[in-house]
């Protein structure tokens, strides 16, 4: 396997002269992994080791009536029962350690369930036999509630609460806020100006991470009253400090040893196995080991997250994309884990890789009755992404352009503002975009294959828009889902929103076909509808963009997320003077 | 519970070990021998991760029931290597960079082991084959195929061990 560095794209920018990157170099650990040297966590041998199951709820939402476990207890190997009242701190959430959102997770549950697969109690014993047969002879009475696995569902009023804590099914951002929102420009006026709107939607569904080695971890007592734990952990000192938490010791009476993982993708962080082995280990004295079976690991493992977007962008005949309007519904599953990060990283994000002068957006964090979600490969930004660029696929088409050269067309150029007001640098989607054509022999025009990030960007496309605020100087409602109903209020632009016109043409095209090419006047390309390697995206047809989100109130907008709260219009600076185009900290630009 | 003696040999050496009335192969050469080479993925078959070889028949250990392997000779990639020297196959998953969190590569590497054995110049269609019951979540395949392919070049299937 080789890796195609090309040398000849930004050549007069790259540092060549490193000792490593660039070159091939052997894993550290490859030697250990051919001869099976290399130490998981279960490959610690242990004398008397005690293995653990849990009780599980087979419900997707129930409330716990009563738990029997007086039959378990007798059952032959059966060490100790561990009852959620054996938790010394039984309510956490993964991002406490950064005091980010409110703990809303039990380990071991006591009053009710929100997902299947939720546990509420754990057994340990000495083999993984007995642990299972005692397991099977706990009886718990559920009295089964109503569930909500769809996120816009769960955000209607009549919707089952799911998790106690945020009874609104959303997360509140900094208690205050029920999504996150991002205003840029002024997206309704563009509409009005645009001579096509484009609408989508597009869902994801879970992803579950599937590692070979499923999540599992071994704790044992040491010497000096501490406890070893070796785990699977992709996140060593994230475990270690949830584990500390959830059991209310000091984290230095807790030695993890962890580092070598069999697959992680981010199923791997949530940090669900470590506390309960050490809380076996700290109330029977002996090793215990934790590890879900595959049936487990695909059912309570955390998987990415579905995602819901809509989509809804102006666009000019020209194939230039004036506004873009985001409404995103991330199923965070019962409980926080890290989706509400996730929206954060993912709204940074928008609009994608593409300068769109008016943006607008509004993504909400939402408890369904799922499996809690989390890490995976780019969350946050895989799903949306999938979204804006099956979005483009289908814009393309419908303006009639050739999708790479609408991408290279709309793509960032260095000095471009971003819609969270950040200077664009060190772009290259127009190289990748025309790299990408040639391998897949895909035409592109020469005025398309003479694009260059480095040329077109900055000057106007530079400026911060004014951004449309309310009466009371604010970018819009705090709250727009279900508590946000009432609170819908009349909202005036009290700023001129930029004419398109102001909107300067990226050069290399300039001005671009003001009508779709016709197939014969361009040979080298084929219509995406007469091309049989190119499909577009979103085939089936969207519904009209209908977000559950109460009738939004007008154009919002002014500032970055979340909402301001100052009362003061938009003060930002229009231009930031004197910055220079391709500055990074080295003074060296680095790809 | 009552227990049940096995003696079988393991890369060349004899083992006795008591195993439980339906413990299965893969419990009984980690715990009971303290040969971590294979590995536990899911327990019913379909990871390949602890794959060994019984007579030179590659085997899901997961779901082999231990008493069944008396007198029988195993091997697995805790043995591969002899004399401090890597077998070609451990040699080419390195070069090749075939193993990434390493967690299927001794599964894959008695697959392949299995395939090289009883047809040293495999066509690329019989490596695909030879693996398809192991599961990989980083690489792709296809630095294992191409590792795979490389080490029969290198007369890995001529080796006697």
């Amino acid at each position: 396997m080789s890796v195609e560095f090309r040398k000849e794209l930004f050549a007069n920018e790259r540092d060549d002269n490193l000792n490593e990157i660039g070159k091939g170099t052997q894993r550290q650990d490859a030697l250990g992994h051919v001869t099976g040297r290399s130490p998981y966590f279960d490959d610690h041998l242990f004398e008397g080791l005690l293995q653990i199951r849990c009780v599980r709820s087979p419900h997707h939402h129930a409330r716990i009536r009563s738990v029997d476990y007086s039959q378990a207890e007798k059952m032959p190997g059966v060490v100790r029962v561990i009852r959620p009242e054996d938790v010394p701190n039984n309510f956490n959430t993964l991002l406490s350690l950064l005091n980010f959102g409110r703990d809303d997770e039990p380990l071991l549950s006591s009053k009710k369930v929100s997902y299947k697969g939720e546990p509420v109690l754990a057994i340990v014993a000495g083999s993984d036999r007995q642990a299972r047969d005692a397991v099977a002879a706990v009886r718990v009475d559920w009295e089964v509630l109503p569930h909500v696995l769809d996120v816009e569902e769960a955000m209607k009023p009549n919707a089952p609460v799911v998790n106690d804590v945020y009874p609104n099914n959303t997360f509140d951002y900094h208690d205050k806020y029920d999504h996150q929102k991002l205003r840029y420009g002024d997206v309704e006026t563009a509409f009005a100006q645009a001579d096509k709107i484009v609408e989508g939607r597009y869902q994801m569904s879970p992803i579950e991470q599937a590692p070979v080695e499923t999540n599992g971890a071994i704790a044992a007592p040491e010497t000096n009253d501490r406890f070893v734990c070796y785990t699977s952990t992709q996140a060593l000192f994230f475990s270690l400090g949830t584990s500390a938490k959830l059991l209310n010791v000091s984290s230095n009476r807790l030695h993890f040893i962890g580092g070598t993982v069999g697959g992680g993708f981010g199923g791997k962080v949530d940090s669900l196995v470590e506390p309960v082995a050490i809380l076996a280990c700290m109330l029977t004295g002996k090793p215990c080991r934790f590890v879900w079976d595959r049936e487990e690991e695909m059912q309570v493992g955390a998987p990415r997250g579905g995602e819901r977007w809509y989509l809804k962008d102006g666009v000019m005949n020209d194939g230039r994309i004036i506004a873009r309007q985001f409404t995103g519904y991330f199923d965070s599953g019962a409980y926080t884990r890290l989706s509400s990060y996730a929206i954060i990283k993912g709204t940074a994000h928008l609009p994608g890789p593409y300068h769109i002068p008016n943006v607008k957006s509004d993504v909400f964090c939402v408890f369904t009755n799922r499996t809690p979600a989390t890490a995976m490969r780019g969350f946050g930004v895989t799903g949306v992404d999938f979204a804006i660029e099956s979005q483009m696929d289908k814009i393309a088409h419908e303006v009639g352009m050739n999708p790479v050269e609408f991408r290279i067309l709309n793509a960032y150029r260095d000095g471009d503002m971003k819609a969270h007001r950040r200077e664009a640098k060190n772009c290259a989607l127009i190289e990748c975009a025309q790299v990408a054509a040639e391998k897949a022999n895909w035409p592109i025009r020469d005025e398309f294959k003479q694009a260059s990030s480095m040329v077109g960007g900055g000057g106007e496309r530079a400026q911060i828009p004014h951004t449309v605020t309310d009466e009371d100087g604010k970018i819009g409602e705090r709250r727009a889902g279900r508590t946000g109903g009432g609170q819908t209020r009349t909202i005036a632009p009290t700023t001129p929103a930029p004419a398109p016109a102001a909107h300067t043409p990226p050069p290399p095209s300039a001005p671009p076909p003001a009508a779709p090419p016709a197939a014969a006047e361009q040979p080298a390309y084929a219509h995406p509808a007469a091309a049989p390697a190119y499909q577009p995206a979103a085939t089936q047809a969207p519904p009209p963009v209908a977000p559950a989100v109460t009738p939004a109130p007008p154009p919002a907008p002014a500032a970055p997320a979340p909402a301001s709260d100052s009362g003061r219009p938009s003060a930002r600076p229009v231009n930031r003077p004197g910055y220079s185009r391709f500055a990074s900290n080295s003074g060296f630009r680095r790809r | 519970m009552s227990k049940k003696p096995v003696q079988f040999t393991l890369n060349g050496e004899t083992k006795a070990v008591f195993v439980d009335d339906g413990q299965n192969l893969l419990d009984v050469l980690r715990r009971g021998v303290g040969d971590l080479s294979p590995k536990y993925g899911c327990g019913q078959g379909t990871c390949g991760a602890c794959t060994v070889l019984i007579d030179g028949e590659p085997h899901l250990s997961c779901l082999t029931l231990a008493e069944t392997v008396e007198g029988r000779a195993l091997s697995s990639t805790g043995g591969l290597a002899q004399g401090g020297e890597l077998h070609p196959l451990q040699d080419a998953f390195m070069r090749h960079f075939a193993a990434q969190c390493g967690f299927c590569s001794c599964g894959m590497l008695m697959a392949a082991k299995a395939l090289l054995d009883r047809t040293p110049n495999p066509s690329r269609d019989e490596v695909v084959e030879a693996i398809s019951g192991n599961i990989c979540r980083c690489t792709g395949y296809e630095p294992i195929i191409e590792a795979i392919l490389d080490a029969a070049q290198n007369g890995a299937g001529r080796r006697s061990a």
